[in-house]
């Protein structure tokens, strides 16, 4: 692969054109039609990118979701009495009675969950700030927590409404907040984190994962942060500081003596030098390049660059995202187009860029968790590997199949193709265009669907499978290219 | 089985991390107890790779298998007592161990027999230590045999890994029956291949016309553009096998661009879904019953038939978790799993292929020792595993669990599962358990010593 430049200057305006606005929609966003593409490009560079950054100006159309904060609860006095009084009796009809309300009210759970699932998924698809939900889930991947292990919906919710209402804040705010947050303290088992047995978990993934990186702590900084961090824990669904099981003592963190609380260890943590540069690799591997082969010349030095802002603007990532998404660097030809997609952007941009129906949630939340992207269970605290990670042999084929899906409503256990139920019109995809040749349609397509990125024989291809069709551009022959064009390799990049 | 000098002699062997070598279980005579300061690795390959005909299939029993009620302790009272509507009468048990009075589960007839021929152990008490009883804890602990609830990759994934590394992987080296990848196989190299079902491996847009298929083909199994054909069909065919393939993949993944790396497994893809669709469609010489293992089993049996490149197959059985009325459930699960793994290697005998494929069963965790209120079991602890295959010493291994001696009404494992799993890297696979497993475990010997 050909170096980047590394610059972070901005790109000369007159070179912001349709395919510099098309990659800043799909990384910054979700993709979008040729007209929404159109549009962002003719409001220039800087308006397209405060636009998508300030996206606090943009009305939020996706309701709220209906949800119930008491599914789950301990029994009531009452319940308990009964129950005290059942065991006593040896009266098995009640104690069953209660268990079994208990066990519904945890399916219940899982039902609510399954509706939050929906519901995150339509904002994906849907919201007009793309920008809010893509960060949404780079936090939710860093910070990362799991229904199946918090086990309680209203919990994870309540992460998510926080994460995305600071998704492009500050990066400071995010971590003062995530120590508070009850789905993380149980996921961690900060919970169990008392002065006098501490837990360790928050506070080493609090500096491994979320703010330093392996190699930039002693295994004393994490004893003492689980010092730091004891009674930090739940009472329902709230945060709670339990004053009676924190420690504190006098601790010793990174080389500072203090009787430092959970707050303070945070905050000791944002003030490390590593600290930028780790968040900045993050948001790099997010926006710009999953990096196969590690760190390169080059995004080492976009990384160093933005992580001496990000520290400047005290963690406020708005004015880091700009810089990013103004840069000759992000615009570089060896960074457009060759991001592999993760599986919420193959259906979300499948969706977003054709116009096709968003068909049934559930199969696609489906095909995701297929593809190893189940949102609110990321595998394990490390969040989502992203990158190579997603693709094998069985996920290619499903990412592959839920594009046909979602182009043609065929699922892969129906045979046949009936076109009386193709219900999906792409004719807009070509709406204004001057020229009607095989070839001109296939390039307009490929510069939409694909990207520049396309090898020289698949246009051949294309445009060849076409003229067999009489060059006809109808209906049929554009969901024929469509199908071909998402069954590409290629097409898992953006 | 006497229970009396339990702590000290468990303790040892606990921290040994060795299977029992009691007189009281003749059958399973323990080669490392018997020659310690053997080194750990004796035996092992400079050889990469795994022996190339050596097959491992996993059967997950999802949900917490309750152990009490499948290798049944008839021999003692605190059984009967601990489950008054839930344990099962001595005359309805199969007798596994008169002397020991343990006894196996009506439903495991076809277990007995294979017993009786030699292909099918059980080993008693399996776990780790500070169980946790959460099923998606306990069972990613089996998965990256890390007790700790590591991050880390899955055993097998690890084990693959280190025995075949980022050059020799085949594209078919571990095939996983179900909807994902099981966290036991995710690896760094190795791509796992995961289907349900094998028609589903595939492209479903070819089912929408068929001017479609062949245009498709084109573009799938062009394999990286600007390569010659020949070039690219040497290279896939040289992938699936074993010989030619550490050559072929000399190109490092490393440099590779993003593009040829997708057009690459985009090819593999397609090598791969042919031959499993082949595979799977030629079907069994023998009949299997109904059911979701016995269907997954079939297909792995077929691929086996096809001589697929394969080291590693992952089944799963689900529905284990018996918090009530669990008598007539278990009954049907432990049903489908000894017809299906009986009918598995009915089938391997017939293929001729029973000696290149052991079988390992494990479940997340056992259940408690008393019933709960509903008829059912609440989540325990330690389990039963089961091995099969002609190369295992067969019969009743290890020891079972004290029940008297209980932690807070749960069984104390007798035999750490890592043990077994570095009894399988080292005995079947011939690597060094340690790399996998982040330290040193005695393998369980439940081999035949020239296995």
């Amino acid at each position: 692969m050909v170096a980047a430049t590394s610059s972070l200057k901005p790109l000369s305006p007159k070179k912001f054109g349709y395919a510099e606005a098309r990659h800043l929609l799909n990384r910054a966003g979700w993709g979008g039609t040729p007209q929404q593409i159109v549009a962002l490009q003719l409001m220039g560079l800087d308006a397209a990118v405060d636009y998508l950054v300030d996206y606090d100006a943009i009305p939020d159309v996706v309701p709220n979701p209906e949800y119930r904060d008491n599914i789950l609860r301990p029994y009531t006095p009452e319940e308990r009495e009964m129950l005290r009084i059942a065991e006593e009796r040896g009266d098995q009809e009640t104690i069953d009675r209660l268990r079994e309300q208990q066990l519904a009210r945890e399916r219940e759970d899982r039902k609510q969950m399954a509706e939050l699932r929906r519901w995150w998924l339509t904002r994906i698809i849907r919201s007009p700030r793309p920008l809010e939900e893509k960060l949404t889930l780079l936090w939710h991947g860093h910070f990362a927590t799991n229904y199946r292990t918090v086990e309680n919906s209203y919990q994870m919710l309540k992460q998510n409404v926080f994460l995305r209402r600071h998704a492009a804040d500050s990066f400071a705010t995010l971590v003062m907040g995530i120590i508070r947050d009850p789905a993380m303290i149980r996921f961690l088992n900060n919970d169990s984190n008392r002065r006098s047995s501490p837990n360790e978990n928050l506070a080493r993934e609090l500096m491994e994962l979320f703010t330093l990186g392996e190699g930039n702590y002693t295994e004393k900084d994490i004893k003492e942060g689980a010092r730091a961090l004891t009674g930090y824990g739940v009472d329902g669904n709230e945060f709670r500081f339990y004053k009676n099981q924190h420690d504190d003592g006098m601790k010793q963190i990174f080389g500072e003596r203090g009787t430092f609380n959970g707050d303070d260890f945070a905050q000791m943590c944002l003030m490390r030098r590593s600290c930028g540069e780790f968040v900045c690799l993050k948001l790099y591997k997010h926006f710009v390049s999953d990096l196969p082969d590690g760190p390169n010349a080059p995004a080492r030095s976009v990384i160093t660059q933005l992580a001496r802002q990000l520290v400047r603007d005290r963690y406020r990532l708005r004015g880091v995202l700009k810089t990013l998404f103004r840069s000759e660097h992000f615009y570089d030809p060896a960074i457009m187009g060759n991001m592999i997609k993760s599986p919420t952007q193959l259906v979300a941009g499948t969706i977003r860029t054709l116009n096709t129906p968003e068909r049934d949630l559930d199969k696609l939340l489906d095909a995701m968790a297929m593809m190893g992207q189940q949102l609110f269970d990321p595998p394990s605290v490390k969040g989502w590997n992203g990158g190579r990670a997603w693709i094998n042999t069985s996920t290619l084929f499903i990412r592959q199949n839920i594009a046909a899906y979602l182009i043609t409503g065929k699922t892969p256990y129906e045979r046949g193709w009936d076109r009386n139920q193709l219900d999906y019109d792409p004719m807009f995809l070509i709406e204004g265009m001057a020229i009607n040749t095989p070839s001109a349609v296939v390039e307009h397509l490929c510069a939409t669907v694909l990207g520049e990125n396309v090898h020289p024989k698949r246009r051949e291809q294309l445009t060849q499978f076409l003229e067999e069709r009489g060059g006809r551009v109808h209906r049929d022959t554009i969901i024929a290219l469509l199908l071909l064009m998402t069954a590409m390799p290629e097409y898992q990049l953006c | 089985m006497s229970n009396k000098p339990a702590f000290t002699r468990r303790e040892f062997m606990r921290s040994m991390a060795v299977v029992s070598t009691a007189a009281t279980v003749p059958m399973f005579v323990h080669r490392s107890a018997m020659a310690f300061g053997e080194p750990a690795a004796q035996g092992l390959t400079s050889r990469p790779g795994f022996p190339d005909d050596r097959i491992l299939v996993i059967v997950e029993l999802a949900g917490g298998n309750d152990g009490l009620n499948t290798v049944v302790p008839f021999g003692f009272g605190e059984y009967y007592d601990a489950r008054p509507q839930l344990a099962i009468r001595k005359d309805q048990l199969l007798t596994l161990d008169k002397h020991a009075g343990i006894g196996l589960h009506s439903a495991l007839k076809p277990i007995m027999g294979m017993i009786d021929d030699g292909c099918a152990a059980v080993i008693q008490g399996v776990g780790y230590p500070n169980p946790n009883r959460s099923h998606f804890a306990s069972m990613d602990i089996w998965h990256t045999a890390d007790p700790s609830g590591g991050k880390g990759l899955g055993w097998i994934g690890k084990a693959m890994d280190h025995a075949l590394g980022a050059s020799g992987a085949s594209g078919t080296d571990c095939i996983c029956l179900g909807r994902e990848t099981p966290l036991a196989a995710q690896a760094h190299y190795i791509k796992p291949i995961a289907f349900e079902n094998a028609d589903l491996f595939r492209w479903a847009g070819a089912d929408l016309h068929a001017s479609l298929s062949a245009e498709y083909d084109k573009i799938n199994r062009a394999g990286v553009l600007d390569e010659s054909a020949a070039q690219q069909a040497a290279r896939a065919e040289a992938r699936m096998t074993r010989r030619g393939r550490a050559r072929a993949e000399a190109t490092a993944q490393s440099a590779e661009s993003q593009a040829s790396f997708l057009m690459r497994t985009a090819l593999d893809a397609q090598v791969a879904s042919d031959r499993i669709r082949a595979a799977v469609s030629k079907g069994t010489q023998t009949n299997f019953p109904g059911g979701p293992l016995a269907s997954q089993l079939r297909m792995v049996a077929a691929m086996i038939r096809a001589e697929l490149p394969t080291n590693v197959y992952y089944t799963v059985l689900g529905g284990f978790d018996t918090h009530a009325g669990q008598a007539g459930r278990h009954q049907q699960l432990l049903t489908q799993f000894a017809t299906g793994v009986s009918a598995f290697y009915k089938e391997l005998k017939a293929i001729g292929q029973d000696h290149r494929v052991l079988t390992v069963a494990f479940s997340e965790f056992g259940r408690r020792v008393s019933q709960n209120a509903s008829q059912g079991t609440d989540h325990g602890t330690a389990g039963p595993m089961f091995v099969f295959g002609p190369m295992i010493r067969p019969g009743l291994l290890g020891e079972h669990p004290s029940l008297t001696k209980l932690d807070a009404g749960d069984l104390i494992y007798t035999v750490d599962f890592r043990s077994i799993y570095a009894g399988i890297l080292e005995g079947w696979f011939k690597i060094d358990s340690a790399q996998v497993l982040g330290k040193s475990f005695q393998p369980a010997q439940f081999l035949k010593r020239e296995a």
